[in-house]
């Protein structure tokens, strides 16, 4: 009876307890689902284009945050830091579509995948012989300073963070809406054979899509590495990733967004409140098993375009 | 010119029907049998049984397992490292509150636990299929590893956090333990993998493979032909990892003797199922050849950057890393169907030699 209580009551009395401390947490699930969310869109994007599941997304991050703090290391200032950064992501997605994806063409989507986990083996390997795989510190100068909105204690960090996956979100959003290449794209993950028919140079889509991806990757890795330091389990996210992606779809945009906010919220809701009945770090797996268990009722997820089936 | 199956005729059913229908392939697989049975164990040492035999052994059972589920019954799966991790605490918990219990009967018991395990876990394939059911595979994994980590009850308590094995003997012979010897371990793991993979050949040629490779190769079609997707799924879910279960207990009893739960993260499921494909999806032999290749590929490749060129352990890790990741690359191009397939081509080859046609 007791652990019913405990875990039935006890946790919505805490809630009513101190309504300002719970909207802390929520407010601190936020920001890290915010993290969860820039992942997941590199996921989403490539997924659209290329059907390719990108699970170096994560060690692309961490890639881009070591050569940003690699480059800064050497004396250049944040904002051309951040634009050379950007160049070796973008020579990196030449690299990656000439070697790995144009010889795995037309290969089963396991292949592919199994493909991706090599890449990301092999920039990881790369990034620490390159900058060395000591915890590093990364600033580029966005202000950390804490900050009072009633009674709410708030981070200035987070607030820049979630305002700089909204510009990128809406950035993205025009990028695919309204411009030529935006519109190569969406038909691209449309239909690969109706794309090609009418013309549209398919390795040079993959091309741009990986480079978007390397560039969503770098402010993942910005926002993540200024917050934690730029380390390996930056590559961890990209796990964590996974289920935001089952909860918003995967091919969905907004879905990647939102998803990335739910699992960041109950999470961190999860943890606080359900954690010490059952143990602690359940924030371990809380979003794999609510990323299932979502699955069961709704498999395409919040956003996903439905599965239909032809045989 | 010796490996061809002219002159031999097939008079009955059951010779047509052999697992090696070919006279060379009994031979080879039998004197395969003698060396690894009958000479290995004498001129093996303890490094050789230790760091390559016995892990070899045991992850391509772990291997075999996996591969019934994604190779022959196409689920994808991130979890079987969790699996693994129940067959392996199983069989501590039971060699510990049943000392008498005889101990192939504690790996063969704490499989069942697996398997239980694996068909619930199973459940959410009946609804949804590919990466999707690879995610809520990894729920297995992190919420399994998380369990034995956080309930004490399955390291009885141990201060350490870590599960030991116990000594335990058959015919008086110490099988594990840390006295146990290498050899003996190393021909119970043996033994082991050969049993299941008897098995498994057999059971994927008759009916329950069959419904295996139908579901895999189309679920709607084979519904339609009247194959029940639930019993097809889930039995391949519960016999994939009752295997890796065993593979687990194994794992521990026999290659670790210590572990703790970090032995059975996300990154064993990812290293199996590197074996599976790179050794094949869908063949028994495969998923031997590509435990072998991925026990050794890391041994050979630190032996080449530390000894060989006197690069420093830590910086040989990363080119490690890097070599390592390049490679899995390099192999997916060039052959995607593993080593099996190499292996086939080269019988081909066989065949023809030394003729061109």
């Amino acid at each position: 009876m007791e652990v019913l209580y405990d875990f039935f009551v006890q946790p919505f009395l805490d809630i009513a307890d101190s309504p300002i401390f719970f909207a802390e947490v929520i407010v601190g699930g936020l920001t890290t689902g915010v993290m969860y969310s820039l992942v997941a869109l590199g996921f989403v994007l490539i997924f659209k284009a290329s059907g390719v599941f990108n699970f170096s997304q994560g060690v692309l991050a961490l890639f881009a945050a070591l050569t940003l703090v690699g480059i800064m290391d050497w004396g250049v200032p944040a904002f051309p830091a951040l634009l050379m950064t950007a160049a070796v992501m973008i020579v990196l997605a030449f690299i990656i579509e000439r070697l790995v994806l144009r010889p795995l063409v037309n290969q089963e989507a396991i292949i592919l995948f199994m493909s991706t986990i090599g890449l990301a083996y092999f920039l990881e390997g790369l990034g620490d012989i390159m900058w060395g795989s000591n915890v590093k510190k990364l600033d580029v100068g966005i202000p950390e300073q804490p900050f009072f909105i009633g009674e709410m204690l708030l981070n200035k960090f987070d607030m820049v963070s979630a305002a700089t996956a909204g510009i990128l979100v809406a950035v993205l959003a025009v990028f695919f809406h309204r411009t030529r290449i935006g519109r190569a794209l969406r038909a691209v993950a449309d239909d690969h054979q109706g794309a090609l028919a009418v013309g549209i140079p398919l390795q040079q889509i993959w091309v741009i899509v990986w480079s978007v991806a390397g560039i969503v990757a770098l402010v993942a890795g910005v926002m993540w590495g200024t917050k934690s330091g730029v380390q390996f389990s930056l590559s961890l996210i990209a796990l964590k990733a996974l289920p935001v992606l089952i909860l918003g779809g995967f091919t969905s945009v907004p879905g990647a967004i939102v998803g990335g906010l739910i699992i960041g919220v109950g999470e961190k809701v999860a943890e606080i409140y359900w954690g010490p009945v059952l143990g602690g770090a359940i924030e371990n797996w809380f979003a794999y098993m609510l990323a299932m268990i979502f699955l069961l009722f709704r498999p395409q997820g919040l956003f996903g375009e439905e599965i239909i089936e032809r045989v | 010119m010796f490996y061809r199956e002219t002159g031999q005729f097939k008079t009955s059913y059951e010779a047509d029907q052999a697992v090696f229908p070919i006279l060379q392939d009994k031979v080879f697989i039998i004197a395969a049998l003698g060396v690894a049975y009958l000479v290995i164990p004498f001129i093996a040492d303890d490094y050789w049984f230790k760091v390559i035999l016995i892990p070899f052994l045991v992850y391509a059972l772990a291997a075999l397992g996996l591969n019934i589920l994604t190779g022959y019954a196409g689920q994808l799966s991130l979890g079987h490292g969790g699996f693994m991790a129940v067959g392996a605490y199983a069989s501590y918990k039971l060699a510990t509150s049943f000392p008498e219990m005889n101990i192939i009967a504690v790996f063969l018991v704490s499989g069942l636990f697996a398997a239980a395990v694996g068909i619930v876990f199973g459940i959410p394939s009946l609804r949804i299929k590919g990466f999707y059911l690879a995610v809520a595979t990894l729920a297995a994994q992190f919420f399994l590893v998380w369990l034995f980590n956080k309930v004490g009850w399955f390291y009885n308590y141990n201060p350490s956090g870590t599960i030991d094995a116990p000594p335990r003997a058959l015919f008086g012979i110490l099988i594990t333990g840390a006295e146990a010897k290498p050899e003996v371990k190393y021909l119970t793991a043996l033994t082991m993998l050969i049993v299941f993979g008897v098995m498994t050949k057999n059971m994927v040629r008759g009916a329950i493979g069959r419904s295996w490779m139908a579901i895999r190769d189309m679920d709607i079609a084979a519904e339609i032909i009247g194959i029940r997707p639930l019993t097809a799924k889930l039995s391949a879910f519960a016999i994939s990892s009752y295997v890796a279960g065993v593979a687990g207990a194994e794992l521990f009893m026999l290659h670790f003797g210590s572990v703790e739960t970090l032995a059975f993260d996300i990154n064993l499921s990812f290293l199996i199922l590197f074996m599976v494909i790179i050794g094949g999806l869908g063949s028994v032999l495969g998923s031997i050849l590509g435990a072998g290749f991925m026990v050794l590929l890391p041994i050979m490749l630190t032996n080449l950057f530390v000894g060989g060129f006197g690069i420093m352990a830590v910086t040989a890790k990363h080119i490690e890393f890097m070599v390592f990741g390049a490679l899995i690359i390099f192999f997916l191009i060039v052959e995607p169907h593993g080593l099996a397939r190499l292996w086939q081509i080269a019988k081909e080859k066989l065949r023809l030699w030394p003729f061109p046609h």
